[in-house]
């Protein structure tokens, strides 16, 4: 007998989404997966200044501001083949790699280990045993018994007013959480301490950005730092060091604390290596540009086709044509006018045409971009297998370390394969921010190198010729790979399409009617309560859903009106 | 520790239009006042964890909001001391992780801001568009008031720049 689950919304993402599933014998057999929110933004872009788009860009979500902001400039430098100075790429690298270190951690610690981690249980630890096991795992200076106790006596007195918080709506006690009162405590003490190392991240985009949450220093054709290293107004040696001094506190946490507790939950939740693989086209490209014009990255990309790695095709430079010509959206399941097959999006269309949820039709506000006609999956995940495959030695190190650790705690021999699953997607974020905190450093190394030479160019002024100009700007950020596509005719902008990473993950259906990464990654998962489909939420969770493209407004009118509904 | 701190925070998506009718009136505030340096005025626009350092340990946080009230589009809801636990507890936003649960986990932290008040305006409409609809408009000289007259009740001092005109 087959039960269909409706949950709706997904919590602890961000933005509006909606998982339909058929489970039949504790399983998931079919699923669909709905983005309820129309994003149409690109609307409002059509006819602007090219030099405006990134600044508007950034509101699309609150979240992602830095990267949309980064994905824009770069499509408009695409289109106008201008070069950035050194020290632009610089401070972007640093500004985008401070940002995906932020948002790694949080998504780990704050919007996805209470899936495995119980709160409530952790009231039952005893903090010394506690401190005992931290200290076994790590050499973090904050597992000790004094922190532990700390922390407990924290807990039982937030617990005791009997407002839960921030720890409303978790899955206490559900039968699916697995880890002792100890390792809960542990963890928990970890997710306060990452509350206090996230805030440094912040800092170091809100320095260079000049103001978080929207960053202001970008422009097309470098950035508006003036680099001055006598000014107090501008960015001075003085806040250079402070920013060291931030990337050394974020490298601490991410080594000793980060990625050591995304071994000990897969280790402690192996089961999970083989759940959640789903779509096995994994899609990345190259970030981290080390010259003006965008060939040499320090973080190398590419695809891999049906999980095979011996068929990963890299993907080189801003301008490659095997990326820029293998991306298309199709609407067929979405709610938006077809009829046209799969578009690139330099054609894209965005005309919604609203239908009720159809499961043979359309049920979707999300577009289905394909990849040379496959669905793709994006993200950590997808960017760790490519930097792996492509050679990248820090990628190996951090891997292989990582799996390690897995195999000696769950005392069985865990490889890369293990990486095609649930908790493959955390421990590939995990590794993914380690690279990403070295990379900081010594991006931070290039830019004080460069302006000890005496370079302090930040800018290109951009110029539009008459006629009609096309680009893309890539940018892999934390969710995955982001791509702004401008037409630009006599200085103005004819069509703009973003193509977001959560829109490759939670695609539809494509014209093929074949199913999106998450729709396919449900498959199989099991649910030991319908009622409570915390396995369900695991594997959405586990990509770092974001959807936040559009409202946010407050709502007196109803109350909380999160459902589970089981048909 | 930093010193306690007064925040005049204006949330909201200026993509859709009175959507971010909360940006817009910060943006009004600065224009007609000289705000005094103790007070610091924020966009949040649509973001959340990215304001826990921003928002931590401040004295008094004035949230000014959109806010579906059932009321006719421009009307002003403030809310301050036991209403405001009510306005978080109840807030249905598509972003799951807003300002509550920064909030929150400010409160987790030990970290809330002692007071809190909130000024929201019911919305007309919410379409694609940069600009704010009239009836809204015609409502942020009265959205600036409040805000002044709250800043004033704890002894800050806005200055006029210019007078303010429907």
């Amino acid at each position: 007998m087959s039960k269909r689950i409706t949950i709706d919304p997904i919590t602890r993402i961000e933005g509006h989404l909606r998982v339909d599933c058929e489970v039949d014998g504790g399983k998931v057999t079919k699923a669909w997966v709905s983005g309820q929110m129309w994003r149409g933004v690109e609307q409002i872009l059509l006819g602007r200044d090219p030099r405006d788009a990134w600044a508007i860009t950034q509101r699309i979500c609150g979240v992602c501001t830095t990267v949309h902001a980064i994905a824009s400039v770069r499509a408009v430098e695409n289109a106008l083949q201008l070069e950035v100075p050194l020290n632009a790429q610089y401070i972007r690298n640093l500004m985008i790699l401070a940002h995906a270190v932020h948002d790694h951690i949080v998504h780990f610690y704050h919007l996805s280990a209470l899936d495995w981690v119980d709160v409530v249980s952790a009231l039952k630890a005893d903090p010394d045993k506690a401190a005992a096991l931290g200290e076994s795992l790590s050499s973090w200076h904050l597992n000790g018994k004094h922190e532990m106790r700390a922390v407990h006596e924290r807990l039982s007195g937030y617990v005791k007013t009997g407002q839960l918080g921030i720890f409303t709506n978790g899955y206490w006690g559900h039968p699916a959480m697995k880890l002792s009162p100890e390792v809960n405590l542990l963890a928990t003490a970890h997710y306060l301490q990452a509350l206090e190392v996230q805030r440094k991240a912040n800092k170091i985009v809100a320095i260079l950005g000049s103001k978080t949450p929207h960053i202001q220093n970008v422009a097309v054709g470098g950035v508006a730092n003036p680099l001055d290293t006598n000014s107090q107004s501008v960015l001075t040696i003085e806040r250079l060091l402070a920013i060291k001094g931030w990337i050394d506190e974020l490298a601490d946490f991410v080594k000793n604390v980060y990625l050591v507790d995304v071994a000990a939950v897969g280790a402690f939740y192996a089961d999970w290596t083989k759940v959640g693989a789903g779509c096995l086209n994994y899609l990345a490209v190259p970030d981290i540009p080390l010259d003006s014009k965008g060939t040499q990255f320090a973080m190398p990309g590419g695809y891999i086709a049906g999980g095979n790695f011996a068929s990963f095709k890299p993907i080189k430079s801003f301008g490659d044509q095997y990326w820029r010509d293998g991306v298309a959206e199709s609407v067929k399941h979405s709610w938006y006018r077809g009829g046209k097959g799969a578009l690139h999006p330099y054609q894209g269309e965005t005309q919604p045409e609203y239908t009720d949820f159809k499961d043979d039709g359309k049920y979707s506000w999300v577009k289905s971009p394909t990849f040379y006609g496959k669905p793709a999956q994006v993200g950590p995940l997808a960017r760790v297998l490519c930097m792996y495959l492509a050679g990248h030695e820090p990628t190996k190190k951090y891997a292989t370390q990582t799996l390690e650790t897995v195999s000696a705690l769950a005392k069985t021999k865990v490889g890369l394969e293990a990486m095609h699953s649930t908790i493959g997607r955390h421990a590939a974020r995990a590794i993914s921010c380690a690279v990403q905190v070295d990379l900081l450093a010594q991006q931070w190394q290039a830019l004080i190198d460069n302006i000890g030479k005496g370079d302090l160019k930040t800018f290109n002024k951009p110029t539009f010729p008459k006629g009609e100009q096309m680009g893309v700007g890539f940018h892999e950020a934390p969710r995955g790979v982001l791509s702004h596509w401008v037409v630009i005719d006599d200085g103005k902008i004819k069509n703009y399409q973003c193509v977001v990473p959560t829109t490759w993950n939670a695609a539809p259906r494509n014209d093929k009617d074949e199913a999106g990464p998450y729709e396919v990654s449900l498959l199989g998962t099991p649910v030991a309560n319908a009622e409570l489909p915390l396995e369900i939420l695991r594997t959405v969770h586990s990509f770092d859903p974001c959807l936040a493209c559009a409202v946010h407004i407050a709502d007196i009118e109803t109350r909380n009106t999160h459902t589970v509904k089981v048909v | 520790m930093t010193p306690a701190k007064t925040i005049v925070l204006g949330i909201g998506n200026i993509l859709l239009s009175d959507e971010g009718v909360g940006v817009r009136a910060i943006e009004a505030l600065h224009e007609h006042f000289e705000i005094p340096a103790d007070v610091e005025v924020i966009d949040g626009g649509t973001s959340a964890m990215e304001l826990l350092d921003d928002l931590s340990h401040a004295k008094l946080l004035i949230v000014v909001d959109a806010l579906k009230a059932g009321r006719p589009p421009g009307s002003i809801v403030r809310l301050s001391g036991d209403e405001v636990p009510v306005f978080f507890r109840s807030k249905l936003s598509p972003h799951q992780i807003g300002l509550s649960d920064v909030l929150a986990t400010l409160e987790l932290l030990g970290e809330a801001p002692r007071e809190t008040i909130i000024v929201g305006i019911q919305p007309a409409t919410l379409t694609l568009g940069m600009e704010i609809s009239n009836e809204v408009k015609a409502m942020l000289p009265e959205v600036i008031r409040l805000v002044v007259a709250d800043l004033r009740h704890h002894g800050f001092e806005p200055q006029p720049r210019k007078a303010l005109a429907v």
